[in-house]
C-alpha cells in the first residue's frame, strides 16, 4: 500500500502519506500538486480522474483541504491526493484542468459549493448555483435550510419582489440536530401540528369538536 | 432551343452572392435548448451557437435540479440517507442504493453475508436492465423510432412488479440498509425472476431487430458524436460510454465486490465510439445482465440477508425488538443516533448502469458523516459535450444527447 508513497518521496519533498480507511493516500504540498499529478498520469498510469472535491474542517486550520481521486486503469488501483489551502479567508489551489480536462466541471463544482479557487482554470465559474449566487453552501457555517436571497432574475425580482426562502426543514420533520441533548435530536416530526384537530371556523365550528 | 437554355442569369446571382458571402457566413445564430426540451431527457439546458445547422459552439448548464444532497448528507444518520440515493438516478434506484450501503460499509469495514451480496448482485443486474431497456427505448425515440419504445417499456413494467412484490415500491425503493438489506426475498420472487428472464430474451430480440439494423437509425447515428479512447478517459466518462470507446474498464471485473468475481460474464467493448457503438454495448450489457442474474439464482445462497454481528449498525428485527430489552436498545440507539461508525475517509466506486458511481465518506465517528461527495457518472458524462457537439448537426443533438444516456437527477445531485 505504501510502495507507491515510498517511491514518490524522495522525489517530492514534504509528501507525507496520509491515514486512510482503504486506498493509498497522501498529503501533498500545495506547490507539488501539479508535479505530482503530472508524473502519476505519465509513469504511474493513473490514466482517469475519478473526483476532485474539497472538505471544509470548520474550525481547524488549515481549513480546507482538496481531495483528488485518480484511478489507474490498468492495474485497478486508486490514490487519494489530499492538499490544504494555505489561506482560510481566500482559499486557493492550483487548477489541474491542463493535465485532465474533465477536471474542469469537478473544480467548477467545488469553487460553486466551497469557495476554493483554482488557479489558471479556464472559465471558473458556479455550475449548480445560479451566476451571482452569493454563499458557497457546502461550507460548514451556511445553513441546511439555506438564506433567504435575491431571484437570479434581476428583472423579475424588480417586478415580482419574489425573493430565494429557505427552506423549512431545520427542526422539521426528521431532521437531526447536532450537538443538543438526544431527547432533542431524536429524528422525529417534531412539528406536529398538522395532526391537531383544526377548528372549520368559515362553518361556525364542526359538529365533531363536540 | 438553344436560346432557352442559356444561364447568365444564374450565373449574376452567383457572383451576387459571392459578394455577400462574408457578412452572411460571418452571422452565427444563438439557439437555447432546454431547461425543459424533450430532447434533454430533464432538465439540462444547452446554449448553442449555430451556423446555419452547423453546432459551433456547445455550452450545457446545469444545476436547474440541484437538491443540494451533499449538505443533508452531513445533517442525517447514515440509513436516513439511504431514500435520497433514489432520487440520484431515479431510473436505477435499487444501484445507488447498493453503491451507498457497500461504501459506508467500507467505512467500518463490515462485510455482508453471502445471500445479501447474492441480493444485492441481482438487484443491481434488475437495476441495469431496466435502465439501459429505457435508454434504449428513447435513444430510438430521440431517432424517430417509436415502436421500440413501447416494447421496452412493456418490459420495464413487469421490471417494477418485481421491484414493488420485492422492496415494497415500485420506484423509490430505499432498499438497503447499512449491513444488509431491509427484508429477505419473498417466497417464490426468485421463480419471478427467472421466468421474467425467459420470457425477456425473445422480446429484447425483437427490439433490438427493430433497431441494430435499421438503415434510418444508422445513418443518423453511425460515425455521428465520435469519443476518442484518449478523450474519453481524460474526460472522465464512464460505463457503457466509456466501454463502446474501447476501453476495457468495468469494476464489476476490475475491482471484484459483492463477489461478482463469481458469476461468468463478458463485458462488451466497442470499436468507433459513436452513437451506433454506445446503442449496440447497451444492449449486449443487457444480455450479460441476464445471464448474471441467472447465474445467480441457480447459486442463491441460504443463511442472513444481513450482517448479524453488525449489533451496532444494522437494526434488529421487528420480533425481536418487541420481546427482548437488549435489542430494543440496541434499535433505540440506532434510530436515534445513527449506526455506530469508526472515523475514517473511504472512497467506493461500483459499476452503476450509467457508469462509474462513487461515495466519498469522510466521518468523524458517530452516525452522521461529516462530508459525503457523491461522483455522479451523469455529471462526468455530460463534462464532454462541448468537446464533441461542435462540428455535429443541430438535428445530431437529439441522438448524441440519447446515446450518452444521462438523468439529471444524477448530474444536479
Amino acid at each position: 500500500m505504501s510502495e507507491l508513497i515510498d517511491s514518490l518521496q524522495p522525489r517530492f519533498e514534504g509528501l507525507e502519506p496520509r491515514p486512510s480507511s482503504d486506498h493509498p493516500a497522501m498529503q501533498c504540498p500545495v506547490g507539488l500538486l501539479l508535479p505530482l499529478i503530472e508524473c502519476l498520469r505519465d509513469e504511474f498510469s493513473y490514466s482517469l480522474l475519478c473526483d476532485v472535491t474539497a472538505i471544509d474542517w470548520e474550525e481547524e486550520s488549515p481549513r480546507f483541504s482538496v481531495v483528488y481521486h485518480l484511478y489507474s486503469v490498468k492495474e485497478g488501483r486508486y490514490v487519494r491526493i489530499v492538499t490544504n489551502c494555505e489561506d482560510d479567508e481566500n482559499p486557493s489551489v492550483p487548477s489541474i484542468v491542463a493535465l485532465y480536462p474533465g477536471a474542469n466541471w469537478h473544480e467548477r463544482e467545488t469553487f460553486d459549493m466551497f469557495g476554493i479557487r483554482f488557479e489558471g482554470h479556464p472559465d471558473l465559474k458556479r455550475i449548480l448555483m445560479w451566476d451571482g449566487y452569493p454563499y458557497y453552501p457546502l461550507r460548514k457555517e451556511f445553513p441546511l435550510a439555506g438564506i433567504e436571497t435575491e431571484l437570479p432574475d434581476a428583472e423579475i425580482a424588480e417586478e415580482t419582489k419574489a425573493k430565494v426562502l429557505p427552506a423549512p426543514m431545520m427542526g422539521g420533520p426528521f431532521v437531526a440536530a447536532d450537538g443538543s441533548p438526544m431527547s432533542k435530536s431524536e429524528p422525529r416530526a417534531k412539528d406536529q401540528s398538522w395532526t391537531e384537530w383544526k377548528k372549520k371556523e368559515a362553518l361556525g365550528g364542526n359538529d365533531l369538536d363536540k | 432551343m438553344a436560346t432557352t437554355t442559356k444561364e447568365i442569369s444564374i450565373g449574376d446571382m452567383g457572383a451576387r452572392a459571392s459578394a455577400h458571402q462574408d457578412e452572411l457566413q460571418g452571422e452565427n445564430m444563438a439557439i437555447n435548448v432546454g431547461p425543459s426540451h424533450p430532447t434533454t431527457h430533464g432538465v439540462l439546458r444547452l446554449m448553442m451557437e449555430l451556423d446555419g445547422d452547423l453546432i459551433k459552439k456547445c455550452e450545457p448548464v446545469v444545476g436547474y435540479l440541484h437538491r443540494g444532497d451533499e449538505k443533508i448528507a452531513e445533517n442525517m444518520t447514515y440509513n436516513q440517507f439511504v431514500p435520497y440515493t433514489d432520487r440520484l438516478d431515479y431510473i436505477a434506484p435499487l444501484a445507488n442504493n447498493v453503491a451507498y450501503a457497500m461504501a459506508v460499509e467500507k467505512l467500518a469495514d463490515l462485510e455482508v453475508p453471502p445471500r445479501c451480496a447474492a441480493i444485492r448482485v441481482m438487484v443491481s443486474e434488475l437495476a441495469r436492465i431496466s435502465s439501459h431497456l429505457l435508454g434504449i427505448g428513447v435513444y430510438g425515440m430521440d431517432a424517430g423510432a417509436w415502436t421500440p419504445f413501447m416494447y421496452t417499456f412493456t418490459e420495464r413494467e413487469k421490471l417494477y412488479t418485481l421491484f414493488e412484490e420485492l422492496t415494497g415500491a415500485r420506484f423509490t425503493t430505499s432498499y438497503t440498509r447499512i449491513g444488509g438489506v431491509a427484508r429477505d426475498v419473498p417466497e417464490g420472487w426468485l421463480q419471478k425472476v427467472s421466468d421474467f428472464c425467459d420470457q425477456f430474451l425473445p422480446i429484447l430480440e425483437e427490439t433490438c431487430n427493430l433497431l441494430t439494423r435499421n438503415r434510418i437509425f444508422m445513418d443518423r447515428t453511425e460515425g455521428v458524436g465520435v469519443i476518442s479512447k484518449e478523450d474519453a478517459l481524460a474526460y472522465g466518462i464512464t460505463g457503457p460510454n466509456l466501454r463502446a470507446s474501447g476501453v476495457d474498464l468495468d469494476l464489476r471485473k476490475d475491482r471484484p465486490y459483492l463477489g461478482y468475481d463469481q458469476y461468468d460474464f463478458d463485458v462488451p467493448i466497442g470499436t468507433t465510439g459513436d452513437c451506433y457503438d454506445r446503442y449496440l454495448i447497451r444492449a449486449e450489457e443487457v444480455r450479460q445482465s441476464v445471464r448474471i442474474i441467472r447465474q445467480v439464482i441457480k447459486s442463491f445462497p441460504e443463511g442472513s440477508w444481513y450482517a448479524e454481528d453488525a449489533k451496532k449498525i444494522y437494526a434488529p428485527q421487528k420480533g425481536k425488538i418487541l420481546t427482548s430489552m437488549e435489542e430494543l436498545i440496541q434499535n433505540f440507539m440506532i434510530v436515534t443516533e445513527g449506526p455506530r461508525m469508526p472515523e475514517g475517509e473511504v472512497y467506493f466506486e461500483a459499476e452503476n448502469p450509467k457508469g462509474i458511481l462513487g461515495f466519498f465518506v469522510v466521518s468523524k465517528g458517530g452516525g452522521v458523516p461529516y462530508r459525503l461527495k457523491i461522483r455522479s457518472p451523469s455529471f462526468c458524462n455530460l463534462s464532454i459535450l462541448p468537446k464533441i457537439a461542435p462540428g455535429l448537426y443541430l438535428s445530431d443533438i437529439t441522438v448524441l444527447l440519447g446515446s450518452l444516456d444521462f438523468v439529471m437527477g444524477e448530474c444536479d445531485r
